[in-house]
């Protein structure tokens, strides 16, 4: 099936390679950190996190909402699904391979990568995190792959796949806890020392990973012979717009603990990302955004009007989409460091090498992901024809 | 080489090796070209020995007497006796954001948080306090270390292998004293005269005060407790008998962020 990769109109080479142009900025870039350092980031002693780990938090939640398609179809039989759970597979495999490389990119000594395996330290998060994150890859892409084939060959597929769907829904949701266990388990870090962590990193991402997915949908529907459907649409929409609500929830409750409780030690965070500390606040603008998105959205998708024009929905999907972006990866790890444990305001802003590396490891997931979808729908125009 | 070299750090008090029982002694901590010597030899089975010198705890421990400071005209001869012999880079002029720190100072308010308020001692409010690693009984770090490049020792010191740390940073994250320092550049450039005697660090990773294992394997006492002029105690924390727990018993002390269950190793006198 691959060679359907390979073979397309001249739009679609045009924008491979385009996209491969933007990847090989960031790959230049790259080598530079290679040879500097992480000197040409903006993360510092004091915020020892930033853009890359960032955007790493917020894929892997947009991987794990693949699970939001596949317990519709494979437990409770919503056939409808049935056209698009390829789609959903696909996206996560291209998400969990930014992942991947975000957390590469984002390590003093890259080469060592493999230190993780040679001493497995099976008290630490991040080995686990490695676990589950390529689990969740090598899964999608064997369960992708078949049914993808199944599909093509017009029969069922393999027998012995139905096991590893099952497997793949807990994973979904394992991917997503342990990397909001990266943080909720850290002492002396307040912003993220709260259980409802994983819970609100889950909401987020069933609400940005089908809220991207409605996005491609109506994409695809334009630019291919292929149509994802309106029903299929219409059911994300309502997944999209209970999980922005629960993520709105969660941070509600989160707001309450801290402010009604009044501990500066969790409380300062927020008064840092939200307000300003100490003169310092350069996320105020984008967290407000953040927010407002988000309210929008939930206005416009619980509105049953806007919620079923296709037009409006796109636009309630971008704010969604943007809304938890900003929330995940621009606050919630920048909002984690600042202030610091011994309470110094030291603010985190990404760099230009910085933000041109994260932009390469983006262009590989849409290559992945471009690759993939071309597949997906050269066999589903071919099956129809 | 890897693992004989792990094997090596983890023994408290080892300073010397002996290869095949045979050969002269070695000083292995000391240096790179004694070492490049031999090798070849490392596939041989390593005995190891303690030299007899070598200080021995259960747990070692720090207490500082601030009492006994009173500008940070006193903490700057600790600060430079330790970065001095671990070859800690001076990136202060270079880029504040990116500094390493093994000891340094804070006001009050930073080195204990939670303590502040809002009157306070005049003296407290504007004494520097020294702070370090606090080599912490139950370290945060090195629960989270993905590779166990960072490592509790069985005398207590939390100690890193700045060859195996690949550079994630999670230490950093979990520290709640903002102990511990990352390379963002190579800092060899940075740092005025070498010590040949301890090794530098390259770029990417992490490091940190070790508690001067170094030293101590050759029954010498931390370079700050020894620059201290007293002020800073060092001892073990488990033997009744030690100046630490004599210092503890007879004065009020406080540690850092006690409230968090690390229990850091380091006792503040205030």
């Amino acid at each position: 099936m691959l060679e359907l990769t390979i073979k397309g109109s001249k739009k679609y080479y045009g924008w491979m390679t385009l996209v491969l142009g933007v990847i090989g900025v960031g790959f230049c870039v790259y080598v530079w950190q290679l040879l500097q350092g992480l000197q040409i980031t903006g993360m510092s002693r004091d915020v020892s996190w930033g853009f890359y780990i960032a955007q790493l938090t917020f894929l892997v939640g947009v991987a794990a909402s693949a699970v939001m398609l596949v317990i519709p179809y494979y437990l409770h039989n919503y056939k409808a699904f049935g056209k698009i759970t390829i789609l959903g597979e696909f996206l996560a495999i291209a998400s969990v391979t930014m992942c991947l490389l975000f957390v590469i990119v984002d390590l003093g000594q890259p080469m060592r990568l493999l230190n993780v395996v040679l001493h497995p330290t099976p008290g630490s998060v991040l080995f686990w995190d490695m676990v589950v994150l390529n689990g969740y890859l090598f899964l999608n892409l064997i369960i992708g792959w078949n049914v993808l084939e199944a599909e093509r060959n017009q029969t069922h597929t393999p027998k012995w796949v139905k096991p590893l769907i099952y497997l793949s829904v807990p994973w979904a949701v394992s991917i997503h806890t342990v990397t909001a266990f990266l943080y909720c388990g850290l002492p002396g870090r307040g912003f993220w020392l709260t259980a409802v962590l994983a819970p609100r990193f889950l909401a987020s991402a069933f609400a940005a990973g089908p809220s991207l997915l409605i996005l491609l949908c109506l994409l695809i529907r334009r630019i291919s012979n292929f149509d994802p459907g309106r029903e299929q649409i219409q059911s994300l929409a309502k997944i999209v717009t209970y999980a922005i609500i629960l993520n709105v929830f969660f941070f509600f409750c989160e707001v309450f603990v801290v402010f009604y409780s009044q501990i500066p030690e969790h409380m300062d965070h927020f008064k840092y990302l939200f307000m300003g500390l100490h003169g310092h606040g350069a996320l105020v603008p984008w967290m407000w955004t953040s927010l407002g998105l988000m309210f929008f959205a939930i206005f416009m998708l619980v509105l049953p009007i806007t919620r079923r024009n296709e037009g409006t929905l796109a636009v309630s999907c971008v704010a969604v989409f943007v809304g938890t972006w900003i929330d995940k990866g621009m606050g919630m790890i920048s909002g984690g460091f600042v202030p610091s444990p011994l309470h110094h305001v030291n603010e985190y802003i990404p760099t230009v090498p910085e933000i041109a590396i994260t932009i390469g490891v983006y262009g590989i997931g849409v290559l992945i992901l471009s690759a993939l979808f071309k597949m997906a729908i050269s066999i589903k125009e071919e099956v129809a024809a | 080489m890897e693992s004989t070299r792990r094997k090596f750090l983890k023994i408290a008090g080892i300073s010397t090796l002996g290869i095949a029982g045979a050969n002269p002694v070695l000083d292995a901590f000391a240096s790179e070209q004694q070492h490049g010597g031999e090798e070849e030899q490392h596939s041989q089975p390593v005995e190891i020995q303690k030299n007899e010198k070598a200080l021995k705890a259960k747990q070692w421990a720090m207490v500082i007497d601030t009492r006994k400071f009173e500008s940070a005209a006193d903490l700057e001869p600790i600060i430079e006796a330790c970065h001095k012999i671990h070859n800690v880079p001076d990136l202060s002029e270079e880029n504040q954001r990116h500094v390493i720190n093994w000891i340094w100072e804070e006001e009050y308010k930073h080195a204990f948080p939670n303590k502040a308020a809002k009157f306070l001692d005049e003296r407290l409010k504007h004494l520097p306090f020294p702070v370090l690693c606090n080599h912490c009984e139950n370290p945060p770090c090195v629960r989270v270390c993905p590779t166990k490049a960072t490592f509790k020792r069985d005398d207590g010191i939390v100690l890193m292998d700045f060859h195996r740390c690949i550079g994630c940073r999670f230490c950093m994250a979990a520290c709640p004293y903002g102990s511990r320092s990352f390379n963002f550049r190579d800092p060899r450039p940075f740092i005025e005269e070498r010590n040949p005697k301890f090794p530098t660090r390259m770029k990417g990773v992490v490091e940190k005060c070790n508690f001067c294992a170094e030293r101590l394997a050759v029954g010498k006492m931390p370079a700050c407790a020894e620059a201290s002029d007293g002020a800073i105690v060092f001892g073990d924390l488990y033997d009744p008998e030690s100046e630490v727990r004599e210092l503890i018993g007879s004065n009020y002390t406080i540690r850092r962020k006690q409230v968090l269950g690390t229990e850091p190793s380091v006792y503040y006198i205030v």
